[in-house]
């Protein structure tokens, strides 16, 4: 069970959190221009890394906040923890 | 009763034992003595009993083989009655005071056995038997699986329900150490004095480990001192936690790991208030893994005899339990451990037939075994055992230089035991469940430690380090330095003095040779619970099994409960050989938790009965109860389901309740319903997000109603929202759907759009609703509502009203779920049952009806009012429900774009109809499959399916929602719902049943 340091909270267990998918999936500002492929593309594919994988998560039995994770899917060490709306400390522009 | 024959006096060999405490108790019907310390496995080789089982698929003679947790054979159906448990490892069940225990897996007796037939019938049960022989005809499976499972059966699970008690314990701490050997003790030793909080566990009753069935020295003192001192020392620690009968079982990602403390398992029951047993969920900031080894067995003819025991299980029956395997013992190894085994056995006065080492050159002990006079058999190997319900003899015969044949005259020893040794395997299950890699040795002949991305250091046997002063040096350090990562900064403790130890090379012999090719005139067991012999396991590579996975799965190789502990690394082995391969490059199985076997009791803990999961009840509870309410669970919640008055039958219940909420007024508790006030300037453009429909627009003090759909367009809830103020609404949403809508309006707000000024929260639980409705509710409502004016010209259907009713501040919505006038009630919780009281007392002349779920049902689908959850499954879209007028064109909403998919406009989608069956007196089954060309008989073009259907007392007939493919093209059709018995004629009809126009709410 992994230890998740909620960016409001501080490190909690796993079992008070709700995973959230890919992080960083834009939805698009005018869906009905795009066609239905591009819109496919949007709703459903996502990414399945093997590596460092951003994704969002909420803290459910806490603070019900939404937040941005970075965490590598072999070893499940959790690199970043930030806001939504921000990217990865030090990454910036990334 | 006997005086325990094979119990060694104080002057041969102490023991820890307490011989001024005897207890009785009962295996197999006959009663035995033991003593305080004893194990059952002690208690009973001390009774000169080693026939305790027999094997799972031959039926076997069996004995005890270890003197731990990797015991395969000696597993009791412990207790009797309500307690008794299967498949308890008689090796770890404490003795206790009138104990009863039973063999399993044997019939009539373990003495004779009748399932002992299989083994004359072995040479048809090879590997995979069962995977060839019962895979055909398929319908026969059923049959052969009853046969095969009984034969097959470990114990019996209890018919009873468990008396006793589980707890749970969350635990944090800065190091776990696991295991209390010399290796753990050290580093809980140089971590705790660091002020670390620090966790030992350790799963025996008594810490110490390999040191409590051995006979070391440490700073020139028995070890055993050494430990006394240790433990004296970290039980004055006050941030050290000592955890003894606590087995790690599970170790999991970030440092969680399980733990499972045997409370009172060594007690006959548990003491008053006691729980019996208590799971550990803990988070260790560093893991130290002191876990020790596992002696191997060595595979050789017919090595499975009552008798037969590993080395180092021998000397610590004899060291710890003072309990002799037998009065003349042999000892077969292939390393120099078991020679200290034939020293203890020897100087406890234990007579040794004979050491016979597969090496050509003897260990370093060998003057000190000659010096005994004890006979050293090098470069030699056991050929054959003889001996009915135990060892009686063994042949043994010179191996050539190679060791792959057995040459020279065949010898004969007569032994009452036989101690082996094949080597030791790193107990590296945890250190592997916390996905660590391991590497191969080959002059070890072991899997050891690689590496791992987890906070661990492993430290003693579990790392390789085979001698005392190794496991205490590398303990200390792995303590310190693991305090000193969590923050308590210190220098490992310099290791106290011990003897040194010279050790010569093992030799890896995966089987003995003999003089008949293997698999002939005997067996060469490598998994002894299971039956998995060496034959089974070349059968296999001969057959194709290359990967370690398959072989198992295949040929059974550790999936016992045992899961392989003693035969995983000698069935690789074999393996290997038998493909050519080395053992590095075949890898191991995947070790999985739990470490050995735990109950469910401990994982359920307290989360049992009523505590399973909470029950929410409204307001009015107590008053639905009162009345004899029948109650259906939706969700969590208890809801009135119907109110059955004396003699009424269900169905008679559900007509009377359905036909008063038409006719006079129907009272429900509708407190259940997702409530969620909205605030915020962006309130309004928030909803029109959300739902399908517009909301800009909607009046305060107005009501709409709305779907939400997810982005790809499927109906996901739906309910009436009220505009409370310019900037505040008030959402109501399913029963069951309540959480998660307003998960997702947080989703929506937070991650998508952030600039909106719109907060929400539940508010499900502080209003209580009661919801009456018929041509005369208002009548009723007047009587209790005098400051709000009720002329429906100035409050009309879809509005709200703030007053008083029955003296009780309250929110009153004119919205409608039977299609009939209906106000829904809103007051505080606390005044819930108030207002239901005074609803029922006012409405009593008036012939108010409280009626339930059930009839909710049928009310709304009279008026073919759908049900998320019923009338949707997720790839249902608003058009298909047949409320495209609710789907705007102009805004965007969630969803939108996924509308204007192809797929989402095909004509052929699954729409909602009505069916009327030809006899109104059939109601058709929910979920009953739909065609339109009916055959004789299946395959049938399926169509769509029954989601609701009910009998309706107003039409006086069955009536019946669907979905079906192109249904809005069918309207008149005649289709057919095919039954196992019958089938039932029906038309497509509008879904709208009952005043299609829907006049009757607005009244």
């Amino acid at each position: 069970m992994l230890l998740i340091t909620c960016p409001w909270c501080g490190p909690r267990a796993e079992i008070e959190f709700q995973y959230g998918g890919e992080a960083h999936i834009a939805r698009p500002a005018d869906p009905v221009a795009l066609d239905d492929a591009a819109w496919a593309d949007h709703l459903f594919m996502r990414k399945n890394p093997k590596g460092k994988h951003r994704e969002r998560w909420m803290h459910r039995s806490g603070c019900r906040r939404w937040f941005n994770m970075e965490r590598d899917t072999i070893s499940h060490e959790i690199t970043a923890v930030y806001r939504i709306g921000t990217t990865v400390p030090g990454k910036e522009g990334t | 009763m006997n005086d325990q024959p094979f119990r060694l006096d104080t002057a041969a060999a102490p023991g820890r034992i307490d011989r001024g405490h005897a207890m009785r108790f009962v295996f197999n019907g006959r009663g035995h003595e033991g003593l305080a310390g004893d194990t059952l496995a002690s208690a009973l080789i001390a009774n000169g009993v080693h026939l305790v089982g027999r094997s799972f698929k031959y039926h076997r003679p069996r004995g005890i083989l270890t003197s731990g947790p990797e015991e395969p054979n000696a597993l009791v159906q412990l207790r009797a009655g309500e307690r008794s448990e299967p498949n308890v490892r008689a090796t770890q069940a404490e003795l206790f005071d009138g104990l009863i225990a039973r063999s399993q897996n044997c019939w009539p007796s373990v003495g004779f056995d009748l399932g002992a037939v299989n083994e004359l019938a072995s040479r048809i049960l090879p590997a995979g038997f069962y995977y060839k022989t019962f895979m055909w005809p398929p319908s026969a499976w059923m049959f052969y699986e009853r046969l095969i499972r009984r034969a097959a059966g470990l114990g019996r699970a209890p018919d009873d329900p468990d008396p006793d008690i589980y707890d749970k314990r969350y635990a944090h701490c800065d190091v776990l150490v696991v295991g209390a050997g010399p290796a753990g003790l050290a580093a809980a030793l140089a971590a705790g004095r660091s002020g670390a909080r620090v966790i030992l566990c350790d799963e025996q009753a008594e810490m110490g480990g390999q040191l409590l069935g051995q006979r070391a020295v440490i700073a020139d003192r028995p070890a055993l001192d050494w430990v006394k001192a240790a433990l004296t020392e970290l039980a004055a620690l006050p941030e050290v936690t000592l955890l003894p009968r606590t087995t790690c079982f599970g170790y999991y990602d970030h440092n969680a790991l399980a733990l499972v403390e045997r409370v009172a398992d060594h007690l006959a029951k548990p003491a008053a208030h006691q729980p019996r047993q208590r799971l550990w969920r803990v988070r260790a900031a560093r893991v130290v893994l002191a876990t020790g080894a596992i002696e191997r067995p060595l595979v050789f003819r017919d090595n499975d005899r009552p008798g037969i025991m590993l080395a180092g299980a021998a000397a610590t029956y004899v060291t710890r339990y003072a309990a002799a395997p037998g009065r003349r013992v042999a000892v077969f190894t292939n390393n120099d451990s078991a020679y200290r085994a034939a020293l203890a056995l020897f100087d406890a006065g234990v007579g040794v037939a004979a050491v016979i080492d597969l090496r050509p050159e003897p260990g370093p002990l060998a003057g000190e075994i000659r010096a005994r006079g004890i006979e050293l058999l090098t470069g030699h190997g056991i050929v054959a055992t003889h001996g009915a319900r135990r060892i009686a003899a063994i042949e043994v015969m010179q191996l050539d230089e190679s060791g792959g044949r057995a040459i020279g005259p065949v010898r004969s020893i007569a032994c009452d035991a036989l101690a082996m040794s094949g080597g030791w395997n790193p107990t590296v299950h945890l250190f592997s469940q916390a996905r660590g890699r391991l590497r191969y040795d080959a002059a070890q002949g072991v899997f050891l430690p690689d590496r791992c991305d987890q906070a661990l250091a492993n430290a003693g046997a579990c790392n390789g380090a085979w001698s005392l002063g190794d496991c205490l040096a590398e303990g200390f350090a792995a303590g310190a330095t693991a305090a000193s990562a969590a923050g308590y900064a210190t220098a490992a403790p310099s290791a106290p003095a011990v003897p040194p130890e010279s050790r010569a090379p093992l030799r890896v012999l995966w089987v003995v040779p003999s003089d008949r090719p293997i698999g002939e005139g005997g067996k060469h067991f490598v998994d002894f619970q299971n039956d998995v012999t060496a034959a089974d396991l070349g059968l296999a590579a001969r057959e194709g099994y290359r990967s370690v996975e398959h072989l198992k799965r295949y040929t059974t190789t550790g999936m016992g409960t045992d899961q392989g502990k003693l035969s995983n690394v000698n069935a690789l082995g074999i393996l290997s050989e038998a493909l050519a391969a080395e053992p590095s490059t075949i890898g191991t199985t995947t070790f999985r938790p739990p470490y050995t076997p735990i109950s469910y009791g401990a994982l359920a803990g307290r989360d049992v009965g009523a505590l399973a999961d909470p029950v929410r009840t409204t307001a009015m509870h107590t008053w639905h109860a009162e009345a004899g309410a029948a109650f259906e669970d939706v969700g969590q919640w208890k809801r009135p389901w119907y109110y059955p008055k004396l003699g009424e039958s269900m169905h008679d219940a559900v007509n009377r309740e359905v036909k008063a909420a038409r006719t006079c007024i129907g009272i429900l508790d509708a407190s259940t319903l997702g409530k969620i006030d909205i605030r915020g300037p962006d309130a309004a453009e928030f909803l029109n997000r959300i739902y399908t429909n517009a909301w800009s627009k909607l009046e305060v003090g107005r009501s709409r109603y709305g779907f939400m759909c997810k982005d790809d367009g499927m109906v996901f809830d739906d309910g009436v929202t009220t505009r409370l103020a310019a900037d505040h609404f008030h959402m109501t949403t399913t029963t069951g759907g309540a959480a998660r809508v307003l998960a997702w309006l947080e989703e929506w707000s937070q991650t998508e759009w952030p600039e909106l000024r719109v907060y929400m929260s539940s508010v499900t639980e502080q209003w209580a609703v009661a919801a009456i409705c018929g041509p005369h509710a208002r009548d009723l409502l007047a009587e209790l509502a005098t400051d709000i004016d009720l002329d429906p010209k100035t409050f009309p259907f879809m509005a709200v009203r703030e007053g008083r009713v029955a003296g009780v501040p309250a929110r009153i919505f004119r919205i409608s779920f039977t299609g009939e006038i209906s106000y829904e009630i809103n007051v505080p919780r606390r005044w819930g049952l108030a207002l239901w009281r005074a609803l029922m007392q006012a409405g009593a002349d008036k012939g108010v009806t409280p009626y339930g779920t059930e009839a909710m049902h049928v009310l709304r689908a009279e008026k073919g009012f759908v049900i998320v959850g019923q009338e949707t499954d997720g790839t249902v879209t608003p058009i298909d429900l047949g409320m495209a007028g609710m789907v705007s064109k102009t805004k965007d909403f969630i969803g939108k774009r996924s509308l204007a998919r192809g797929d989402s406009m095909r004509p052929d989608r699954k729409q909602l109809v009505g069916l009327l069956t030809d006899d109104p007196r059939i109601v058709l089954p929910e979920g009953g499959q739909i065609v339109a060309e009916l055959k004789p008989e299946p395959p049938m073009a399926m169509i769509g399916h029954v989601t609701s259907s009910y009998h309706s007392p107003n039409l006086g007939r069955s009536i019946a929602l669907a979905l079906i493919k192109g249904g809005r093209d069918r309207m008149g059709q005649a289709l057919h719902v095919p039954l196992a018995d019958r089938t039932i004629r029906v038309k497509v009809v509008e879904p709208r049943f009952f005043d299609p126009e829907g006049k009757r709410q607005n009244g």
